[in-house]
């Protein structure tokens, strides 16, 4: 069985994000950029399932800008086995990416379709389920564990009642949470291989993809600053200021 | 000329540089304050170092090692000195010097420190013995087929955790053209070997935690089969393999200054007086414009001294010029960084303390900032001299 993993190029997690000056979004220029974390847990998923003889190959599939092979590359040197960049003239919007993701998938007929639950710029938390809505495939979310079991996963994500187990049929479309796993580094021997594994390019327009931007930003703003705290003499007045004036207790 | 990284060059810096962010600098302020890495979180560092196989990524494939050649592993020293030495210290570089044991001391020295069994030091420096290291007092004689050591080494790093040191000794006298020189010889001394004994250095104001320990040798006896290299031969031993220390230190204070300017320029976009935000003032935003220039001069120096080590050009006076910029430099940014922090930049609380602290020492240890100078002139006026 083969994953395709989609890894996306983010604003690395450890910078201070600034608004740009014209409020159309954040600030990218100059700004060290990474893999979404999310996708980190899914390609490392993926790659333990690889390990285990349960997969037989893992794909890489990233979509955006030009820079978007170094986030492929750095996904090869994790230990994906190859890679598909796709080419878009915006940043893909969830739909567009989701478009993309499932025209991948009709060509490589994975197994599994492993995707973070959301990308940290946007949080939009959209595209691995209309990825499935698209292909007509089964979805869990959010996942926590996850196992293969015959021609199905067991999926196990956190609610707040508690733990939700599902049973998806594969083909599927599978989302991480962060408590999947522990992503890896890359390592050294396959930062060294990393270069001779295939990345293949094409464009979305390749895949017959239109992915012209549908939604405009109106603004983007700091979060507000945080009210200062204070402090109660003992836990009963902590108790009455929580029901009263927070309004968090009943 | 291309200026541009290898996707190899950039995905070694950046899986090191996520690597010290993730792993290292959370520990950064428990080592400050206890002054010491407890072996498990030691451990624990060793193992992932290993696992992304980075352990002793400056030795050659050949022995285990990661086979990274000097430019690489330039860059992996640049990311890794932005993090606190008593941790990156376990991201072990065994010393390349090493590769000279033969025999049977490749299964008990080299493979070991390779596979991260044992961790190496490596004593050179005595209280009478600093920048002119063949002054040193530290003696081997001859007793039959073995050697006795006599003497003392200070400043020696990690030797406290080390599982066996590198030794440098006078082992006799030689007749040269300067007139009567000492002959060095290296031996490898274990830390249990009996007359040897790890003592307690002093308490150094730069990289807390990273211990610095005094030697001691008192009729220390060491089979011939201790001797790294030839009998004699020490200095050329140390000249053929330890370059790439120098080129280190450069290398860590680039990453470091970086790590500073970093800081201070978040501060300066943030911190508002008198209505604006500090960085508005030409005061505080040339001395950033200085710090990010002068620290890419030192980065720039840096590779291209690595570029000749790797090439196999000369490259002594060059590596010279890295170190003595490099750790200059990191001074100055520091110090401006501290600056733009006002008061808060001398507090513990934040981590610029301690790189101003660490800044120190980095144009003292691997030849002071005068001996780098002397190596630079000394090569400019060589050829007029012969004239
Ligand atoms: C924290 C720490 C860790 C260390 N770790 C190690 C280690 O692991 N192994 C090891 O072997 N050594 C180690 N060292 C020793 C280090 O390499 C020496 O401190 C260094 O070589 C300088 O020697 P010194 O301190 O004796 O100073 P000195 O040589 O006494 O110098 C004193 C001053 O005189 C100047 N000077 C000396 N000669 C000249 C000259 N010819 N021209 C102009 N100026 C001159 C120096 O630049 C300096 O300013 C360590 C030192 C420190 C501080």
């Amino acid at each position: 069985m083969k994953i395709l993993v989609t890894v996306k190029r983010v604003i690395d997690p450890y910078v201070k994000v600034r608004v740009r000056a014209d409020g159309a979004g954040v600030e990218t220029e100059g700004v060290k950029m990474a893999m979404n974390p999310f996708c980190e847990n899914a390609l490392e998923e993926a790659l333990r399932w690889r390990e285990k003889g349960e997969a037989s190959e893992v794909v890489a599939l990233s979509a955006g800008g030009a820079q978007c092979a170094e986030t492929l590359r750095a996904a090869l040197a994790v230990g994906a086995d190859r890679a598909i960049f796709v080419k878009t003239e915006s940043p893909p919007e969830p739909l567009a990416a989701a478009k993309i993701i499932a025209a991948v998938a009709r060509r490589e007929n994975p197994g599994i379709v492993w995707m973070g639950k959301q990308a940290i710029d946007g949080d939009f938390n959209q595209t691995g389920q209309m990825t499935a809505a698209l292909l007509g495939w089964g979805q869990a979310l959010f996942l926590s564990a996850a196992k293969l079991e015959g021609g199905a996963v067991l999926a196990e994500s956190e609610v707040d009642s508690g733990i939700q187990t599902v049973r998806v049929k594969t083909p599927c479309i599978l989302t991480a949470d962060l408590r999947l796993n522990e992503p890896r580094y890359a390592t050294l021997p396959n930062i060294m291989k990393a270069k001779k594994k295939p990345l293949e390019e094409m464009s979305a327009a390749d895949l017959g993809v239109d992915d012209s931007p549908r939604l405009t930003v109106l603004a983007t703003a700091e979060p507000p600053p945080r009210a200062a705290g204070k402090r109660v003499e003992n836990a009963a007045e902590l108790v009455r200021l929580l029901r009263e004036e927070a309004k968090v207790l009943s | 000329m291309d200026f541009a990284l290898s996707e190899e060059q950039r995905l070694i810096a950046e899986t090191v540089r996520a690597f010290v962010e993730k792993e290292l600098y959370p520990l950064e302020d428990e080592t400050e304050k206890t002054g010491t890495v407890a072996p498990e979180t030691a451990a624990e560092i060793r193992e992932k170092c290993k696992a992304a196989g980075f352990y002793a990524a400056n030795l050659p494939a050949e022995v285990g090692g990661g086979g990274l050649d000097c430019l690489e592993l330039t860059l992996l020293e640049r990311e890794l000195g932005r993090a606190s030495m008593a941790l990156t210290v376990h991201f072990a570089r065994p010393s390349g010097i090493l590769m000279a044991c033969n025999g049977e001391q490749r299964e008990k020295y080299l493979l070991p420190a390779v596979r991260g069994e044992k961790l190496d030091a490596l004593a050179m420096s005595e209280p009478g013995a600093g920048s002119d290291v063949r002054g040193m007092r530290c003696a081997a004689r001859k007793a039959g087929g073995d050697w006795i050591l006599n003497g003392s080494k200070h400043f020696i790093s990690h030797a406290d955790i080390a599982d066996f040191v590198i030794v440098f000794a006078a082992s006799g006298e030689k007749q040269t053209a300067r007139g009567i020189q000492k002959e060095i010889t290296s031996f490898l001394a274990d830390r249990d070997a009996p007359g040897f004994s790890v003592l307690p250095g002093y308490q150094s104001v730069s990289h807390r935690g990273y211990n610095n320990c005094v030697l001691a040798f008192d009729d220390c006896r060491l089979p011939q089969s201790q001797v790294l290299g030839e009998v004699g031969e020490g200095f050329a031993l140390a000249n053929e393999w330890l370059f790439a220390t120098r080129l280190t230190v450069a290398a860590m204070c680039v990453g470091r200054a970086r790590r500073a300017l970093d800081l201070a320029l978040e501060y300066a976009a943030r911190r508002e007086q008198f209505g604006k935000t500090i960085g508005k003032f030409q005061g505080v935003s040339f001395k950033l414009a200085d710090m990010l220039t002068e620290t890419d001069a030192a980065d720039m120096l840096t590779l291209s001294a690595a570029w000749r080590a790797q090439k196999g050009l000369p490259a002594n006076r060059e590596i010279a010029s890295a170190k003595l910029f490099a750790s200059e430099n990191l001074a100055r940014v520091a110090d401006n960084a501290l600056q733009i922090f006002g008061g808060m930049g001398l507090m513990r609380d934040l981590p610029l303390e301690r790189i101003w602290r660490d800044a120190r020492v980095e144009r003292i240890w691997e030849g002071t900032s005068e001996i780098q100078r002397h190596i630079i002139s000394r090569e400019m006026l060589r050829p007029l001299e012969s004239r």
